[in-house]
């Protein structure tokens, strides 16, 4: 049990996870008051003493489940299932036959099946809500559809694709909101089939949790926990790379800007608040030191009210790092509130201001879309010219750059070899208050290849690595 | 130290009789917390719940609950203890010329001049008591360092006084909306509990039990389209509590089943931003096919 469970904290945090020795301990003297029969209050009482961040809870349980798959009888890779499985599928076909009439034919074991049959049993599982039918068909369609073979080095998605591939999830649902109408004899009011579909939208998913959570079992048996472990490492929200988030991180990564902006806008009004105390408010005094009759006991200082920033964003929204502005803009629009003046403006070789998207709308995400689909910024081809875009700007907005402001260039600095125009960033910097340049390519990668953010950062006060939100925000709490 | 709970399941039981619908977590964690002897610090989004947990776990052991609630600028004096000035003040004046220096000294920092507040009053406390420190998160970094004797050691330190000793470790709730990051210390000395809007069923269970006399049926609805509404982005999802008072709503309007006009004209009481209602009425009503 003790090596079982130090090599889980190992992995931990090898996934990133800060797991201290106090915590550690918890756990250890928490699991000697569960019955370790229960799988779920075993990976909770390992969940609240080692887990202290929701956000991190994914990643354990990801690691929970390959560590700990292979054990607990129900998880089990064996005939009995499909013992389980046949025998229901016998009880439908007697169902089927008393409706219908008519029988199938034979019932001769699962191979028998074919693969419509087991869409049908699908489809009757996912009407009814029926769990076991569902785990156990998951099992099925896994070892008959995705064609996994021990020791072949390819990773999980690829059999979940193949199995997924195979049973026509999409289809299902449109042909289970078919038969939901029929059931009622009848047209549905929107607002049910709404709520229809949702249901529906929910088991198809709890359905497609099991077939991945099936795949990692084999997988699991095939190579073992820690290899399995190893590539099912998921990097935490705050570490994914802009650059480089597929769909699903894209999509988790926004959901924890929110939170973190609100964190963010918090701890800066707090630091606005609580920095030095300003000089001595006489009159304040005078009139509180009454109630010392005359002597001014308590004295008074006046609330200081730094000025806030002005701040330009210039963002390149070329391909290549157009998550990485779009984030940008997200968490400076979150947190505008701190500024005196946020004015945005996106290209790629040519340049347009944005500002007003932002405008009148609380919904940063449409003024996000209404940017990348309406903004002017092609000016010939379409390629990153960072030096015809920084002609432009300095041309139109240079005499708005004035004391207050903060300029934030946002880009790898791809410039496909065309002109650099490097003067135009030092002569905004001789008038702005400061100029900083984020770039969301790792460090190793600036000035090779056609990559000249050197050239612009020898101007600025400062060139920043922002591969991932943790740098982000780290960043933007130093700006403010 | 004698155990409040035998099992997670009679956790569950204990909490569902006085009216709080537990998941496995919520019942594990409390149960945990009770075996190690362990604050559990509570988070999520808000109205899911939390201060409830707390409550309804004092309700349950029959035990008294003390509650703190942070907010900014709250100090030692507040939370901890203050010495009652205006008494000790009394204590000299009164008898200025019998007692020594000493004896005073001595005497005007005793427990009789000291006013306990909510932390020193749940460890001194000879009942059971349950603690509550409501919205943790809203307190400066610097402020939650006063927590951290007592949620570790059932301790508090008075200069003048010496160490009081809790004579019963109690239950101790800490509540977090996440507004802010807390600090590692704090984190280190709790259980962590993440509590999240309920499934679909439980909230269905929730509404049942808290809602007196609203049919299954009715149930069944508002869950759902409470589900429905909650996978919208919204700048601020339903409640667990405003989702009840959607139910009451309904009640009272005396209605048995809701329709797309009757949801559209309520749910002001489900959400609280105009944008929100606007998206939500149009996600409603829009046809599917």
């Amino acid at each position: 049990m003790l090596d079982l469970l130090s090599g889980f904290v190992q992995e931990l945090r090898n996934a990133g996870l800060p797991v201290s020795l106090t915590e550690n301990l918890d756990a250890m003297e928490a699991v000697r008051h569960i019955p370790l029969e229960d799988r779920d209050a075993f990976k909770y009482a390992l969940g609240a003493t080692m887990v202290k961040n929701s956000a991190h809870w994914r990643s354990f349980e990801t690691v929970f489940e390959v560590y700990f798959s292979m054990r607990g009888p129900e998880y089990k890779i064996g005939e009995s299932t499909e013992d389980e499985l046949e025998q229901m599928w016998r009880e439908m076909q007697e169902q089927l036959q008393q409706q219908q009439g008519e029988g199938k034919g034979s019932s001769g074991g699962m191979d028998s099946l074919t693969p419509e049959e087991i869409a049908q049993m699908l489809m009757k599982a996912l009407m009814n809500g029926d769990q076991g039918l569902m785990r156990a068909l998951a099992k099925q369609s896994v070892q008959r559809f995705a064609g996994m073979e021990p020791g072949r080095p390819v990773g999980g998605t690829y059999y979940l694709y193949r199995t997924l591939r195979n049973l026509d999830l999409d289809n299902m649902l449109q042909k289970l909101m078919e038969a939901s109408k029929q059931e009622v004899g009848g047209e549905l009011t929107p607002l049910e089939e709404r709520l229809e579909k949702d249901e529906y939208e929910s088991r198809i998913d709890q359905f497609k949790k099991e077939i991945e959570a099936e795949i990692r079992r084999r997988l699991v048996a095939d190579r073992g926990a820690e290899a399995m472990a190893k590539t099912l490492r998921k990097p935490l929200p705050e570490d994914v790379e802009f650059m480089h988030a597929s769909r699903d991180e894209m999509q988790a990564l926004k959901k924890s800007l929110y939170p973190l902006t609100r964190k963010l806008a918090a701890r800066l009004a707090r630091k606005r608040r609580h920095g030095r105390k300003g000089p001595l408010d006489f009159r304040n005094t005078v009139r509180h030191s009454l109630s010392y009759g005359g002597t001014p006991a308590e004295p008074k200082f006046k609330q200081p009210r730094p000025s806030k920033p002005e701040l330009m964003v210039v963002a390149d929204i070329s391909g290549s790092v157009a998550a990485f502005a779009r984030f940008t803009l997200m968490l400076v629009y979150a947190i505008q509130g701190q500024f005196s003046k946020v004015r945005s403006f996106v290209f790629i070789d040519g340049i347009d201001e944005v500002t007003e998207f932002f405008k009148g709308t609380d919904d940063i995400s449409e003024a996000i879309h209404r940017v990348n689909t309406e903004a002017d910024v092609v000016w010939v081809d379409g390629h990153s010219d960072y030096g015809h875009a920084f002609e432009v700007f300095w041309d139109k907005y240079g005499k708005d750059v004035g004391p207050k402001t903060t300029v934030l260039f946002l880009g790898d600095a791809r410039n496909n070899y065309h002109a650099s125009q490097a003067w135009v960033i030092k002569e905004i910097r001789s008038k702005a208050r400061q100029v900083y340049w984020l770039n969301p390519e790792p460090k190793s990668y600036w000035n090779t290849g056609d990559s000249i953010v050197g050239e612009y950062a020898a101007h600025t006060d400062g060139a920043y690595e922002c591969r991932n939100l943790r740098q982000l925000e780290a960043f933007v709490e130093k700006l403010v | 130290m004698e155990h409040r709970f035998s099992s997670v399941q009679q956790v569950r039981d204990s909490l569902k009789d006085v009216n709080y619908l537990a998941d496995d977590g919520i019942a594990g964690v409390a149960f945990l917390a009770d075996r190690l002897a362990k604050p559990i610090l509570v988070e999520g989004p808000a109205g899911t719940g939390k201060t409830q947990l707390a409550k309804s776990v004092a309700e349950m052991l029959g035990a008294r609950l003390i509650r703190l609630q942070c907010y900014e600028g709250l100090d030692e004096s507040k939370a901890l203890y203050e010495w009652n000035y205006k008494k000790q003040l009394l204590r000299i004046q009164a008898d200025k010329n019998s007692d020594s220096w000493s004896e005073v000294h001595d005497d005007i920092f005793s427990r009789e001049f000291l006013l306990t507040r909510p932390l020193l009053e749940a460890i001194s406390a000879p009942d059971p008591v349950v603690l509550l420190i409501d919205e943790v998160d809203r307190v400066e970094v610097e402020t939650e360092a006063l927590l951290l004797e007592i949620l570790s050691e059932y301790q508090v330190s008075i200069p003048e006084l010496g160490t009081i000793t809790a004579t019963q470790i109690p239950m101790v709730f800490l509540t977090s909306n996440n507004t802010r990051e807390l600090s590692e210390a704090l984190k280190r000395r709790c259980l962590y509990l993440h509590v999240d809007y309920p499934s679909m069923e439980r909230e269905k269970e929730i509404v049942l039990a808290k809602v007196p006399d609203i049919t299954e049926n009715l149930a069944d609805q508002v869950a759902r389209i409470v589900r429905s509404i909650r996978q919208l982005d919204l700048k601020k999802a339903p409640s667990v509590s405003e989702t009840l008072d959607w139910a009451r709503t309904m009640m009272l309007l005396n209605i048995d089943s809701i329709d797309a006009q009757t949801a559209k004209e309520t749910l002001h009481v489900l959400l609280k931003y105009q944008s929100d209602i606007a998206k939500a009425a149009k996600e409603l009503s829009v046809d599917l096919t």
